[in-house]
């Protein structure tokens, strides 16, 4: 199956990519998590409700919505400063890109481990700058906020139009769509990946790790 | 269309439909509260949640969505939209933005009601909570309180985009295709909010220089069975005496006039045969006259209390000002504050040239002037006080003073004779420069006026004077700058440059060598004792 890609870069100072991140990650994953699945016998399923919570930045003129459930916020907090660190450490002016992956697990038969099969990745890619004074980041801070805006209108657009979509799982098919694990929403199965690329650009840095949400490895 | 739709679909359709427009109206007009929304996620599902989405449903607003919709559902032509505006605490407002629902006739006839359309229905409610916090209103509507607040309006029937001013955006919020049409959620916001954040929250210049209201009677009591009431907080129940609300053809729009940021001139311009009853004005409510359809804004800030009013204002929409429409052109039509008093109130729509002021053209006044000049009068025969304190003549900052002058004759207006005197002198006006204001209306003007430089008695009519500069005056040398300048211009030449001069000394130089080399040589012993000295 195609999977689709779809690609948002931004440039911000270095106190505003963590801020950044989790506004584009969790306007995402707001439109890609649904309540509860309570299945009922005859195949039939009643789905929970899915609260949401304004979130301000304090570094970036911006306030963005995410999907009320603190693990599922834990999780996002943890990928994203673990990309924060890295970037940190690569140098002031890096440059590197996260990676959500909406992915369905294929179960394969023993000894083969099961598939993860990508149907959406979105790529964020961040540009780190460095301003002298801060006249500059009052500028900053208000350009950023109108650029994560757009950014959002870019997520809702593509979200908008209704591609390809998992179909909804029987009972038994639901872990492989879903990640059931958290208790109050139910958002697909994702996991989110990291690159840095160092500031000459010419070589992607060591740092590639995988950040697995599910105990899926085994 | 419905023949491939099961009873039971339409009805599930028609269900969905109507309350997601009452969750989107409860989206946004939550959004402009100026607070931040907290629900919560329940992993049980209560039954009550439409679209698996934990949205609060604020009473208010559910009665006026219902109210506005009347039992009809949005559909092909009858788009439900909620206009967002802003509204001082001088009274001036502006519209921000008209979020619309509208379905058009392209249908999915495949689609599964019951499930596809109601999730996808349930994400563009998600889509409408980021996007409503994208928009430029909401940072505005975030800071609302003393200087301002945030009003909306909701209606159904056709959309009206004309009180955004020109060059407005628009954003889509989505699509959702149905076997009955497909539905879209869409979003125009204004984008020259330039003049609001300018001024949003200066005091130095007043707005509108004098304040009409002051000098008016408060209006009697005939007046007030027509007037609008007051926009209200909570809940409105005197809603009755008006007419239907699906009447949109009679509603218009206010906005500011986009011109340079100092104007902030508003007219209403009711067609003019609605024009038979005044248009009394407290400091805020805006009457209205009857067969005016009233929309009452209704503060979306439902805990804001304004003590010093006894309500906002509600506008009055007069029949459609088509011509007037802002499209390309300034913000259409504006509000003022008007005297209440008998007489008619005719009321202007200012500036754009090419205005062909149609719909105020009959009792109102035609304005040809230039398009920074932005004019808004009152007229009314039998008050002229009432003229004079109503006419607000707002130069535009930075304008170019060069222009003639408009002087009363110069303008087309049946009742020029009525107009102010001062007219002509700007200098006098008080409107124009009020006195304690720090930016003059026209900085040109006072560049004009004044002679500017201070130094040496420079004045334009060619008077030569000696020039004088400052610290000139030197106690060694009894004399001035250009004496000694004078003088000193042309030295006399050093002897040893003049040519004759030197030739002959060459000469005489090389005759004179070998002596001068006897003597040095008798004289070795001296030099050479020297050089070791000095070593």
């Amino acid at each position: 199956m195609n999977c689709r890609s779809e690609v948002l870069e931004v440039t911000v100072e270095a106190r505003q990519v963590e801020e950044a991140m989790l506004a584009l990650l969790h306007t995402i994953l707001l439109h890609r998590s649904s309540g509860k699945f309570h299945y009922k016998k005859e195949g039939t399923y009643s789905i929970g409700t899915v609260g949401t919570l304004d979130i301000d930045c304090d570094f970036i003129d911006f306030t963005f919505v995410r999907v009320s459930s603190e693990e599922l916020d834990r999780g996002i907090r943890r990928a994203v400063s673990e990309f924060k660190d890295a970037l940190s450490i690569s140098g002031s002016d890096g440059m590197g890109q996260i990676s959500l992956e909406f992915y369905q697990k294929k179960k394969s038969r023993w000894p083969f481990s099961d598939e993860c099969i990508p149907w959406e990745v979105w790529s964020i890619k961040v540009n780190v700058v460095n301003l002298a004074n801060e006249q500059e980041r009052q500028i900053c801070r208000e350009k950023v906020g109108e650029k994560l805006g757009e950014k959002v209108i870019n997520v809702v657009e593509v979200i908008n139009r209704h591609e390809y979509l998992p179909k909804m799982p029987t009972q038994s098919e639901v872990d492989n769509v879903f990640d059931t694990s958290l208790k109050d929403v139910q958002p697909y199965l994702y996991k989110i990946t990291y690159q840095i690329t160092d500031t000459l650009g010419t070589s992607v840095s060591t740092t590639m790790r995988r950040l697995i949400k599910d105990t899926l490895a085994l | 269309m419905d023949s491939g739709l099961s009873p039971q679909d339409k009805k599930d359709l028609d269900k969905f439909i109507k309350f997601f427009a009452l969750k989107t109206v409860q989206v946004i007009v939550q959004a402009r509260l100026g607070e931040k929304i907290c629900t919560r996620s329940s992993s049980s599902p209560t039954g009550s949640d439409w679209f698996n989405l934990a949205i609060k449903d604020i009473p208010e607003v559910t009665h006026e969505a219902k109210k506005a919709l009347a039992g009809q559902l949005p559909g092909i032509g009858r788009s439900m939209c909620v206009e967002i505006s802003l509204k001082t605490s001088e009274g001036d407002s502006m519209e921000l933005e008209t979020w619309c629902l509208e379905m058009n006739e392209k249908c999915d006839k495949d689609i599964k009601v019951s499930y596809t359309v109601y999730n996808r229905l349930s994400v563009l409610l998600k889509s409408l909570l980021a996007i409503t916090r994208v928009t430029p209103a909401y940072k505005l509507s975030r800071k609302q309180g003393h200087d301002y607040v945030i009003l909306y309006r909701i209606y159904f029937g056709e959309v009206q985009l004309s009180g955004l001013g020109e060059g407005f955006q628009t954003v889509r919020v989505g699509v959702v295709g149905t076997p009955v049409g497909t539905i879209t959620l869409s979003c125009a916001y204004r984008i020259n909010l330039a003049f609001m954040s300018n001024r949003q929250f200066e005091r130095s210049a007043p707005i509108m220089g004098i304040i009409v209201d002051h000098f008016v009677d408060p209006p009697c009591s005939s007046q007030r069975a027509n007037m609008g009431h007051p926009c209200n907080y909570r809940a409105p129940d005197e809603e009755d005496g008006y007419a239907g609300v699906q009447d949109s053809q009679e509603v218009c729009t206010t906005s500011f006039s986009t011109s340079p940021p100092s104007q902030c001139v508003c007219t209403l311009s009711p067609s003019p045969s609605k024009l038979s009853k005044p248009l009394p004005l407290d400091s805020l409510p805006l009457p209205l006259a009857p067969g005016l359809v009233t929309h009452t804004l209704y503060a979306s800030r439902l805990s804001y209390h304004h003590p010093a009013q006894a309500g906002a204002a509600e506008l009055c929409h007069p029949a459609a000002n088509q011509g007037l429409h802002a499209g390309k052109e300034h913000g259409g039509v504006v509000l003022v504050p008007q005297p209440p008093h008998g007489a008619d109130a005719h009321l202007t729509v200012e500036h754009a040239a090419n205005t062909p002021g149609s719909s105020g053209g009959d009792d109102g006044l035609t304005h040809s002037g230039e398009r920074r000049r932005d004019e808004g009068r009152s007229v009314s025969p039998s008050d002229p006080v009432e003229s004079l304190n109503a006419f607000t003549r707002k130069i535009g900052a930075f304008v170019n003073k060069s222009n003639t002058p408009i002087t009363a004759a110069s303008l087309d207006l049946p009742f020029a004779a009525f107009a102010p005197r001062g007219l002509d002198s700007e200098e006098n006006d008080p409107m124009v420069q009020p006195p304690d204001s720090p930016p003059c209306p026209s900085p040109l003007q006072a560049s004009l006026h004044s002679q500017g430089s201070d130094g040496s008695g420079q004045q334009d009519d060619f008077v030569m004077v000696d020039f004088r500069p400052a610290f000139s005056k030197d106690d060694l040398l009894p004399m001035d700058l250009g004496t000694f300048y004078r003088e000193f211009q042309n030295p006399p030449q050093l002897a040893s440059l003049s040519l004759h001069i030197s030739s002959q000394s060459m000469a005489d130089d090389l005759d004179s060598l070998p002596e001068k080399l006897a003597v040095y040589e008798k004289n070795i012993d001296e030099f050479d004792a020297f050089v070791d000295m000095l070593q």
